[in-house]
């Protein structure tokens, strides 16, 4: 019953139907058909469009700030004997990679002619992101968030406020990310007509996937070039990102998916320990299911019902991964690693250290991983900086109040 | 025939079918509950198998789902409860839910057990009609299980055509898009299904969301063969503490 039939050499693009090898798809009710295949029809064409790449680009560039620098990060480098350079995701307008698929999703909304727009967010980044674009070209915005994370994560809650956003909370199952994710696709069946839904990660039903990691695209592209100039290849030899549902992982991994040389590691989070029943470390824990409209690796029990996943960062506290991501996993092209909630604490201190750079919880786990690894000297090492720790303080506050 | 068409033949105007969850308001309930609504009126059942994630469901449905799975319900327990449902249950059962569990489950097991028991047709709102006909409909017809699509007032005509050449038993007419459980205008809703009567499509078309009392019954029922109802009877069965009475008044109150 299952669907291998891999369709293409390529990792970057699903088949058709958006499968990424045997996963992906468009598992929706009825209910949201047209609003999704109205996307689906129409994304590819309308992402090409001269006018539509210009207006991307020129708010990539003058709004959030692009492209983000390429930073040689050298005490790190020298802690692990080799080159790390990170990817400055954390420096864009609202402090996190989300803004780059958040501009692509509200200008695609705009052709599409929609007047209101919805979004889920975990860690709230991404609801910012969306909240600021909204303010900006003037359209209305409704954030959902998890009850849980709009307490953990309260300076976001009230920059969207402020942004003038409406941030509804989610209360049912474990009232985080991926209850946010079901009471936004609620609020799309509700508005079959002037509603846009952007989701803030490569998840979904296709095309989300594929889209979202089209617009994150923009930062390997901008690597690719940097790296060129600063080591005279435009090839790393790893490239490694967090993943929650994947969309800062998809872009920075992007356009070097379909370069064997580049070793690709995604860095889940393991909560208290990937087998302590209190993790969110999907590749490892999960089975190929149905979530959010897509086929994808899935934390459930045997019954098929979604298990509530636990990270200390909201961001990566998600029971599923992107369909690319499951498909980059089964495949081996991808290597995944995990970090514990204490792994990803400690390196955000090392990391803020060493570099002046206070990271977001998120990527914390990324550095986390370095750890794991070993490299050679001339290696040459991109992290993707995902976002910045302002969001976090609270839990670092207390993490450092508990090691006093 | 099937015991669907059966019925649409029996009966073809102001067919009910009521909505309940599996293992709700208790894990042993199921049963009773089916019980009750055969005994006082309704014609076909539609049993949900509670999911943590019911995307197309509003909040009384999904807090009954949880309110199930806390009381132990599975698609296990439940075709456990149901294996000898045709010693009392006579109207067409048909199991509404979502494809994760019944991904784990085993489709093609599924698929075999349901009609084992007694099951005769599936309603899964998140298969879509691309993944049917490409893998899993061959399997739902190998059991000889009808399937039932939605439509919506969003969906064209041509789509409409196909899901009704899809479909088996009946035609799911959503009265708007829109989650379970929402308040409708029904002027909208009769030009809607107004439309869908002129198709003269090859399934009779039940009419769901948003009815919940006599009068929307009546108006769903005008230009349709029959109206389903679900949050209105979980709201009702919520608060109640004899199983059989809460239903017989909730029938009689539709149907008298
Ligand atoms: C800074 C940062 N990094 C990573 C993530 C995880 O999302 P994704 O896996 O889609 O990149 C988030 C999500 O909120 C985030 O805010």
């Amino acid at each position: 019953m299952s669907q291998t039939k891999t369709n293409s050499v390529s990792y970057m693009h699903p088949n058709e139907h958006g499968y990424f090898g045997q996963f992906g798809g468009a598992y929706i009710p009825e209910m949201l058909h047209r609003n999704v295949e109205e996307l689906r029809s129409r994304y590819l064409e309308i992402m090409h469009e001269p006018s539509f790449v210009a207006a991307f680009h020129q708010l990539l560039r003058d709004y959030v700030g692009r492209p983000s620098p390429l930073f040689l990060a050298e005490r790190l480098s020298a802690l692990h004997n080799t080159r790390i350079y990170l990817k400055r995701e954390d420096l864009n307008h609202t402090g996190a990679h989300k803004i780059n698929n958040a501009i692509g999703q509200v200008l695609l909304a705009q052709r599409l002619g929609k007047k209101r727009i919805i979004a889920e967010t975990g860690a709230g980044q991404h609801g910012v992101a969306t909240a600021t674009v909204c303010a900006l070209m003037g359209l209305e915005c409704i954030v959902y968030m998890g009850e849980k994370d709009i307490e953990r994560q309260a300076p976001n809650v009230a920059r969207m406020q402020m942004l003038g956003a409406k941030v509804v909370a989610a209360t049912s199952g474990s009232k985080t990310l991926k209850d946010a994710t079901n009471e936004a696709i609620r609020d799309w069946i509700n508005h079959p007509n002037d509603t846009h839904y952007v989701i803030g990660s490569v998840v979904g039903p296709h095309p989300y996937p594929d889209m979202v990691a089209r617009f994150q695209s923009v930062i390997s592209e901008e690597t690719r070039w940097q790296l060129k100039e600063k080591t005279g290849s435009e090839l790393p030899t790893h490239v490694i990102a967090c993943v929650g549902g994947g969309s800062n992982a998809a872009g920075a991994f992007y356009h070097f998916l379909d370069e064997p040389a580049v070793q690709l590691i995604a860095v889940e989070a393991a909560g208290l320990g990937v087998y302590s029943g209190m993790s969110a470390a999907t590749s490892q824990l999960g089975k190929p299911g149905i979530l959010h409209g897509s086929k994808s690796l899935v934390m459930q029990t045997e019954d098929g019902q979604v298990v509530e996943p636990h990270s200390i960062s909201a961001g990566l506290d998600y029971p599923g991964i992107g369909p690319l991501h499951a498909h980059l996993f089964e495949s081996g092209r991808a290597t995944f690693l995990s970090a514990t909630d204490e792994e990803a604490l400690q390196a955000a201190f090392e990391v803020t250290k060493l570099e002046g750079i206070i990271p977001a919880l998120e990527t914390a786990h990324a550095f986390a991983a370095l750890k794991q690894m070993s490299f050679k000297a001339n290696d040459v090492v991109v992290l993707c900086l995902s976002g910045r720790g302002d969001k976090d303080l609270a839990t670092y506050m207390h993490a450092m109040q508990k090691n006093d | 025939m099937t015991r669907i068409a059966q019925t649409f033949l029996n009966k073809p105007k102001q067919v009910l079918n009521v909505y309940c969850t599996a293992g709700y308001p208790q894990l042993n309930s199921t049963l009773t509950v089916m019980q009750a609504l055969q005994q006082y009126g309704a014609d076909l059942i539609e049993l949900g198998m509670p999911y943590s994630d019911p995307l197309a469901d509003g909040p009384v449905i999904q807090q009954s789902s949880s309110v199930a799975l806390q009381n132990g319900m599975s698609i296990k327990v439940l075709f456990e409860q149901l294996k000898d449902c045709r010693k009392t249950i006579h109207i067409p059962i048909i199991l509404m839910g979502y494809m994760n569990p019944i991904l784990q489950y085993g489709f093609e097991a599924f698929c075999k057990k349901a009609a084992e028991v007694g099951v005769d047709g599936l309603i899964l709102p998140d298969l879509p009609e691309y993944e049917f006909e490409n893998m899993y409909g061959a399997v739902i017809k190998k059991y000889q299980l009808d399937f039932i699509f939605l439509i919506t007032p969003e969906t064209s005509e041509e789509r409409i055509r196909k899901m009704d050449a899809l479909s088996s038993g009946f035609l799911y007419a959503v009265s708007s898009s829109a989650t379970t459980g929402k308040d409708k205008n029904f002027n909208e809703v009769n030009t809607y299904l107004q439309r869908l009567q002129a198709m003269q499509l090859k399934n009779p078309i039940m009419v769901g969301f948003g009815v919940k009392d006599k009068s929307t019954f009546t108006t769903a029922c005008t230009y349709s063969n029959g109206a389903i109802i679900g949050s209105a009877y979980i709201q009702a069965l919520g608060s109640s503490t004899d199983i059989a009475a809460t239903t017989q008044q909730f029938l009689e109150n539709i149907l008298k």
